[in-house]
C-alpha cells in the first residue's frame, strides 16, 4: 500500500512535468498548425539558462537566500528562453507555415539538433551531466517507507498553478480570446482586426515560458541536468499531447498524466524488469494511436476537396 | 500548338561525353580521399565546390543532365567502373575502403526511406531502427549457426516484418500523428536493445563476418601478389547490393508502381477516387523500404564486425532523413551524391568531425528554408514523345 502511494506520488510528478511540455505542442499546433518539435530542448535550454543564472548569482551575490535565488532562476530561464521562442517563431516557423508539414516537422527537429548540440558544444564541459543546486526546503514528513517531501508538494502546486493561469489566460483574457480566433480560422481572425503576427509570437512567448518552467522544475525536482534531456522530455510531451488529442488543452494535461501513469504502471507492473518501462510507455503510445488515431479527445476533421 | 524550341544546350556527344564526366569524377574522388593534410582537402574541396558553383550558374549543368539523361545506360556503367576503380585503387587502404563501404551502405538504406517518404509519402523516422533490426538480425542468426548469406537476406525480411507490427497504427494515422508513431517506435527500439540482455545491452554483440561459398570476407588476401584489404571485398558486396537496389528502384519508379505511390503522395483523395487503393501502396512502400534497410543494416553488422545500440539511435534516423532532403527528395542519384557528401566530409575534416551533427542540422534547415526541393531535384516525369 506505501509502496503504492509513493509510485502515485511520483507519477503526478512526472505527470505534471510532462503536462507542462505537452501543453506547450497543444498551444503551438492551435495557432500555427504545426509540430514544434524542438519544444522538447527549449525545455532543456530553459534548465541550464537557469543553472547559468545559480553560477552568475553565486559568483556576484555569494550570500543570497535560496528564495530568491529560485526566482532568479527561474526569471533568467524564462526571459532566455522566450526570447529564442519568439525569434524561432517569427524567423523560422512563420516563413515555414505554408510549406508541407513533413518539412516543417523536419526543420524544427534540426532545430532541436542545433539547440541540443549547441549546448553540448559550447556550454562548459556541456557534454556531462551537470549537478542542479538543491535550493528548495528539504523537509518530509515519512510514514513507513512513504516519504513526502515538500519541495514535491512546492513543484507540483506550482506546475499546477502554471497551468491554471494559462488556462486563465486562455479561456477569460482578451488575449485568449484572440488566440483562439487564430487557431479557429487565421484569416477570419485577420478581418476581425487581430494582429496575426503578434498573436502567434505571444503564444510562442506563452509556451516557451511554460517550458522554461518545466525546464527549472525538472532540474529541482532531479538535481542533475544533461544536454539530452530535451529529445526524451520532447518526445513524451509530444506523445502525451498526441494521446490527449492536439489542439486541446485538457487533453495535453490528460495526456500527461497518462503517459507518467503508464511509465509508472511499466515499472509496477514488470517488477522483473523496471528497465522496461519506457519500451511499455511507447509501445502503449502506439497501440493507444492504432485505436484513436487523433488522440482521446480528437479534433474535429473534415476535408475540403 | 506546341513548338519545340530546338535546344541550345551543349550536348557533349553520347557515351564519350559520359565516361569523360565519370574519368573527371574518379580524378578528383583519389585526389580527395588520397588527401592528407587538412590544407590539401580543404584547397580540393573548395575547387570541387567552386567547379559545381560555375556548372549551376552557367548553362554547363544542363548539358550535363541531359547527356546523363540521353545515355543513361552508358553513365551507370560508367559510375560502376569509376567505383570499382575506387576499389582497386585504395585497395590496401583500410580505412577508405571502409569509408566507401559505409556509403554504398547507407545510400542503400535511404533508397529504402526514399521508396516510403519521396515516392509514396509515408513518414518514418524510424529508417535507423530498422536499418538496426537488419544488423541485430544478422549478428543473432550467425551466432546461431546460419549460413551468412541467408542470415543476411533474413536481416531484411526481419526488418520488413517488424515495419508490419507499426503498419496499422501508420495507415490510420496520417501527418503528425504518424510521425509520431514513427517516433515513439525509434525511441523504442534503442531503449529495448539497451535494457536487454539477450541482445548485450548497451556493449553490443560481435557479428561473424560475411562467408560466401567458402570465401570469407573479414581476411586479408593477395591480389597480383599486393596485399590487399578485406574490405575489398565487403566493398564488393555493398557495390553488389547498391546495385540491385539501385536497379530494383528505378524499375519501381517507372513502372505503374511507382505512378501510383506518386499519386498517392500528390493527393490521397484524388487517387482514392480513381480507384488507387491508398493503402495497399503505403503497405507495400513501407514494406519495400524497410526491406532495404534491413538488408542494408545486415551488411553493414557484417562489415563493421561489432555493433551496439549506439549505432542505431534516433539521431541516425534524422541523418537518414537529411540525407534524402539534401539530395532531393525522390531523385535517386541525389541520394547517393548527399550520402557521399554527408558520410566522407566529416570524416575527412577532422576539425569539424565534433561539430557534425550540428552542422548538418544547420545545413538541413537552411535546405529546408531556402531550397526546399534539395541539391538535385526530382525531374517531373517524362513520358517520352517530345524530346
Amino acid at each position: 500500500m506505501e509502496l503504492f502511494l509513493q509510485f502515485c506520488i511520483n507519477g503526478l510528478m512526472l505527470g505534471m512535468m510532462y503536462a507542462l511540455v505537452a501543453v506547450g505542442f497543444t498551444l503551438f499546433f492551435g495557432v500555427l498548425d504545426v509540430i514544434v518539435f524542438s519544444h522538447g530542448d527549449t525545455v532543456m535550454v530553459g534548465s541550464f539558462a537557469g543553472l547559468s543564472m545559480y553560477w552568475w548569482l553565486n559568483a556576484v551575490y555569494p550570500g543570497l537566500s535560496p528564495e530568491w535565488t529560485v526566482l532568479w532562476i527561474f526569471f533568467a530561464a524564462v526571459a532566455a528562453v522566450v526570447a529564442m521562442g519568439t525569434l524561432a517563431a517569427r524567423f523560422m516557423i512563420m516563413p515555414l507555415r505554408k510549406a508541407p508539414p513533413l518539412n516543417t516537422l523536419l526543420a524544427t527537429m534540426m532545430l532541436g539538433t542545433v539547440l541540443r548540440e549547441a549546448i553540448r558544444l559550447f556550454f562548459p564541459d556541456g557534454s556531462n551531466p551537470k549537478p542542479f543546486p538543491r535550493l528548495l526546503p528539504d523537509w518530509a514528513w515519512q510514514n513507513g517507507n512513504l516519504i513526502l517531501r515538500f519541495d514535491n508538494i512546492l513543484l507540483f502546486s506550482m506546475g499546477a498553478l502554471v497551468i491554471i493561469l494559462v488556462y486563465l489566460l486562455i479561456a477569460r483574457t482578451r488575449l485568449g480570446m484572440a488566440i483562439r480566433a487564430v487557431a479557429q480560422d487565421e484569416e477570419a481572425a485577420r478581418l476581425m482586426g487581430v494582429n496575426f503576427t503578434l498573436i502567434v509570437m505571444t503564444t510562442f512567448a506563452v509556451g516557451s515560458a511554460v517550458a522554461a518552467f518545466a525546464g527549472v522544475m525538472n532540474g529541482l525536482y532531479y538535481n542533475e541536468i544533461n544536454f539530452s534531456l530535451g529529445l526524451l522530455l520532447g518526445a513524451i510531451g509530444f506523445s502525451a499531447a498526441v494521446i490527449g488529442g492536439l489542439g486541446n488543452i485538457y487533453g495535453a494535461i490528460l495526456g500527461g498524466f497518462i503517459f507518467a501513469f503508464l511509465q509508472t504502471l511499466g515499472a509496477v507492473v514488470l517488477p522483473f524488469a523496471s528497465a522496461y518501462k519506457d519500451v511499455f510507455a511507447f509501445g502503449s503510445v502506439i497501440t493507444l494511436m492504432a485505436i484513436r488515431p487523433t488522440g482521446l479527445i480528437a479534433e474535429p476533421s473534415s476535408q475540403r476537396v | 500548338m506546341y513548338y519545340h524550341q530546338p535546344s541550345r544546350d551543349l550536348v557533349i556527344p553520347g557515351p564519350a561525353g559520359c565516361a569523360l564526366m565519370a574519368l573527371a569524377l574518379l580524378a578528383w574522388c583519389i585526389l580527395f580521399l588520397k588527401a592528407e593534410d587538412q590544407t590539401s582537402i580543404l584547397v580540393y574541396m573548395t575547387s570541387g565546390s567552386l567547379l559545381i558553383l560555375i556548372a549551376a550558374l552557367s548553362d554547363l549543368h544542363k548539358s550535363i543532365s541531359s547527356t546523363i539523361i540521353a545515355n543513361e545506360k552508358a553513365w551507370d556503367y560508367c559510375m560502376v567502373l569509376t567505383m570499382l576503380f575506387l576499389i582497386l585503387i585504395f585497395n590496401d587502404d583500410h580505412y577508405t575502403l571502409f569509408l566507401l563501404g559505409t556509403i554504398m551502405v547507407y545510400a542503400t538504406a535511404v533508397l529504402g526511406l526514399n521508396v516510403q517518404l519521396g515516392y509514396t509519402g509515408v513518414i518514418n523516422f524510424s529508417a535507423a531502427s530498422f536499418f538496426g533490426i537488419g544488423s541485430y538480425a544478422a549478428a543473432m542468426l550467425t551466432s546461431a549457426g546460419l549460413p551468412s548469406l541467408l542470415a543476411l537476406l533474413l536481416g531484411g525480411v526481419f526488418a520488413a516484418l517488424s515495419g508490419c507490427l507499426l503498419l496499422l497504427p501508420v495507415l490510420r494515422t496520417s501527418g503528425h500523428y504518424a510521425a509520431l508513431v514513427t517516433m515513439a517506435f525509434a525511441l523504442l527500439f534503442k531503449v529495448f536493445l539497451e535494457v536487454s540482455e539477450w541482445f548485450g545491452g548497451p556493449q553490443g554483440i560481435p557479428v561473424a563476418p560475411l562467408t560466401l561459398f567458402g570465401l570469407d570476407f573479414g581476411a586479408d588476401f593477395t591480389l597480383g601478389g599486393m596485399e590487399a584489404s578485406f574490405y575489398v571485398k565487403y566493398d564488393l558486396a555493398c557495390l553488389a547490393l547498391l546495385c540491385l537496389s539501385f536497379a530494383f528502384v528505378r524499375r519501381l519508379e517507372r513502372s505503374w508502381f511507382g505512378l501510383s505511390m506518386d499519386a498517392v503522395r500528390c493527393d490521397e483523395t484524388a487517387s482514392a477516387c480513381f480507384g488507387i487503393d491508398i493503402a495497399r501502396w503505403k503497405i507495400a512502400a513501407f514494406t519495400i523500404g524497410n526491406l532495404l534497410s534491413g538488408l542494408a543494416g545486415a551488411l553493414y553488422a557484417m562489415m563493421l564486425s561489432y555493433i551496439s545500440p549506439a549505432n542505431f539511435a534516433f539521431a541516425d534516423s534524422l541523418l537518414f532523413l537529411s540525407i534524402l532532403l539534401l539530395g532531393g527528395m525522390g531523385n535517386i542519384w541525389g541520394v547517393i551524391l548527399a550520402t557521399g557528401f554527408v558520410v566522407v566530409i566529416p570524416e575527412k575534416f577532422q576539425v569539424i568531425q565534433e561539430y557534425r551533427y550540428l552542422i548538418y542540422a544547420a545545413l538541413v534547415l537552411f535546405m529546408i528554408l531556402y531550397r526546399p526541393m534539395g541539391l538535385l531535384p526530382r525531374k517531373t516525369r517524362s513520358y517520352g514523345g517530345l524530346p
